[in-house]
């Protein structure tokens, strides 16, 4: 008795699930405006207010929207045209790629992971430094892609921090790091947690040389990342809303098991509670950040 | 207290103790089979510990009488006096300092303590420390500076405190600015992983002219539990993850991410922690002396260029370059 009804049960719910058998909601439910052709590579919907636009008119507004302010994540190559003049900029260290040191296996062998990464993203690893001139002003930038592997940190990620430091340490001339990653990345395991400690020695160098350091933490910036590099500027300087913390807001609701505040670890949360300087909007970066450097000169 | 694996060697000790009763009570002379099941008991013990699994391993660094931090300072020295807070917020019981005396020497002891029972457990936030923690470590690095101590760091915490409040007061900046500080600190440091070594929550006081291992311990950048749960969405693969992890003491040692082993008895520290911390004090006293032999200035540019060597890349050729 017990299994017919509960066959019957299935059997229902089956029928629930086909919903192009059952519709459960009549009629078109998305306005209008929503439903606009929109070709891939010409157009741009914001995720936030939906409004469209022209890609152009989108990078012209340094990847905000111009209608709500939403900031679209965007790669290094698009930080080096907000930031370097011309957008132009020589790359440094571009030839260093992942190795594989513990032979680590988990759903994927690591080196599949790698290479799959590499053909999808067209990147070599999960951070690019470039050198070249800010209004003017000589900088070396190491920018994070979130494209890669989550932006994750393991020795090639570690290793360019710290060659793009030293070159800033050679030149005398300012490092600026924007930070755009999930932590450290596991497969790298114990190599990936001592990046941390190399690039804060680094850093800690170039600090003794008096150096600028300038830290961009950007949507998102967490885990190892955030508590080592992406913390330690002399400036500590964010976009509107973006993701900051150590913990995943994921492992801290299921930690204190209650759902977390509105706005908890946002970029607004983070500089009221006292870890940024200021949060600038991106198309007033890059004069924000050489006003700063001219008074340190 | 017996773990899984351990099994094995409870059913023979039970086996032992009442063939050993059985004597007494009859008064008959069985020790010529006590010898026997005596040795094979050892053999046994031999077989199961020198050949753990690393998740095994990771077992025996979370065994609940294993010592934590506070037993090793009273095992160790002759005196101790626990400094508390962090001049800001407030005193983390997780992590724990103050100057000790060994064998006549001061040093600055800093260590996370974790908990024997339910209430100290949760007193201690199991090990798991907040920004305060960090600071207060901080803070009593900086003072053994000032008075020239050397410095000993016990390392054992499932992690970071990954709270509410944590955020709030900058859990991130708290361990980073660690990491930097503890480069430049003028004093000899060496850290001992005394059990668990999760990700920045112990690298947050792991910055060391010597790092070290006790040789049922663990230490990567995630535990496998969590690993497991990311990489493999589930909480079963533990066993997987830690293989894949390679944590263990030999692991990081081979990797080039630690500086020694120091063995432990035979089943581990719990065993026989007297004779496990004679050891480490035998230990830090004879490391100390080695590293006062250096100036501050040799100190720190070495502790700089061992962490900065870490990680393994590969340089690819223009060719390759092209197809990206």
């Amino acid at each position: 008795m017990y299994y017919v009804v509960n066959q019957k049960e299935e059997l229902k719910e089956l029928e629930n699930n086909m919903s192009w058998f059952h519709r459960k909601e009549k009629g078109i439910v998305t306005p209008t405006e929503l439903k606009k052709e929109t070709p891939d590579g010409l157009w741009y919907q914001c995720p936030q207010c939906k409004k469209v636009m022209h890609v152009r008119e989108h990078r012209k507004s340094a990847y905000v929207c111009p209608s709500c302010n939403y900031h679209e994540k965007i790669s290094s190559e698009d930080y080096f045209e907000v930031l370097f003049d011309e957008n132009e900029y020589e790359e440094l260290d571009k030839h260093l790629s992942s190795s594989d040191p513990l032979k680590f296996v988990d759903t994927k062998a690591y080196p599949d992971r790698i290479v799959a990464t590499q053909k999808k993203s067209g990147l070599v690893d999960a951070a690019r430094t470039g050198f070249g001139k800010m209004e003017g002003i000589d900088v070396v930038i190491t920018c994070m892609d979130f494209g890669f592997i989550g932006g994750s940190m393991g020795s090639v990620v570690g290793e360019k921090i710290a060659r793009g430091i030293d070159y800033a340490r050679k030149h005398k001339i300012p490092f600026i790091m924007i930070s755009k990653s999930g932590g450290a990345r596991m497969m790298e395991a114990g190599y990936s947690l001592m990046q941390m400690a190399k690039t804060s020695a680094k850093l800690a160098l170039l600090s003794e040389e008096k150096i600028p350091y300038i830290s961009i933490l950007t949507d998102p910036t967490t885990g190892g990342v955030t508590a080592s590099f992406a913390m330690l500027g002399d400036f500590n300087i964010s976009e509107p809303g973006a993701l900051i913390g150590f913990a995943g807001p994921r492992v801290i609701r299921e930690t204190i098991g209650k759902d977390l505040p509105e706005g908890f670890q946002s970029a607004e949360f983070v500089l009221e509670h006292g870890f940024l300087d200021f949060i600038v909007d991106r198309k007033e970066m890059k004069q924000k950040l050489a006003d700063l450097l001219n008074m340190l000169k | 207290m017996y773990l899984e694996f351990e099994k094995p060697i409870a059913e023979m000790e039970s086996k032992l103790a009442d063939m050993k009763a059985l004597a007494d009570e009859n008064e008959v002379n069985v020790d010529d089979a006590i010898k026997t099941l005596e040795d094979k008991i050892k053999q046994l013990k031999k077989d199961i510990y020198g050949s753990l699994t690393r998740w095994q391993r990771v077992q025996l660094s979370r065994h609940p009488e294993r010592p934590y931090t506070l037993d090793y300072i009273e095992l160790i020295c002759n005196k101790f006096i626990e400094l508390h807070g962090d001049r800001n917020v407030k005193d983390d019981k997780a992590m724990i300092g103050g100057f000790a005396q060994i064998d006549g020497k001061s040093f600055m002891i800093i260590g996370h303590q974790k908990g024997r029972n339910t209430k100290q457990r949760q007193m201690r936030n199991f090990g798991m420390a907040n920004p305060e923690g960090y600071r207060k470590a901080l803070r009593l690095m900086k003072m053994a500076e000032k008075f020239n101590k050397p410095i000993i760091t016990f390392i054992d915490t499932p992690g970071a405190f990954p709270g509410l409040e944590a955020e709030e007061r900058g859990q991130g900046e708290a361990i980073a600015r660690n990491l930097k500080e503890m480069f430049m600190l003028k004093v000899p440091v060496i850290c001992l992983i005394i059990g668990e070594g999760a990700s920045g929550g112990a690298l947050g006081i792991a910055i060391g002219d010597k790092v070290l291992m006790l040789e049922n311990t663990w230490y990567s950048v995630i535990s496998p539990e969590s690993c497991s749960s990311i990489l493999w969405r589930s909480w079963d693969y533990k066993e997987q993850a830690a293989e894949a992890l390679k944590l263990t003491a030999p692991d990081m040692q081979k990797a080039g991410l630690i500086d020694g082993i120091v063995k432990e008895p035979l089943g581990g520290a719990h065993v026989d922690p007297v004779q496990m911390a004679n050891k480490i004090k035998k230990l830090i006293l004879e490391t100390t002396e080695e590293l006062e032999k250096l100036t501050p200035e040799e100190r720190i540019s070495q502790r700089i260029e061992k962490f900065a060597s870490m990680g393994v890349v590969k340089e690819i050729s223009v060719h390759e370059l092209a197809r990206y």
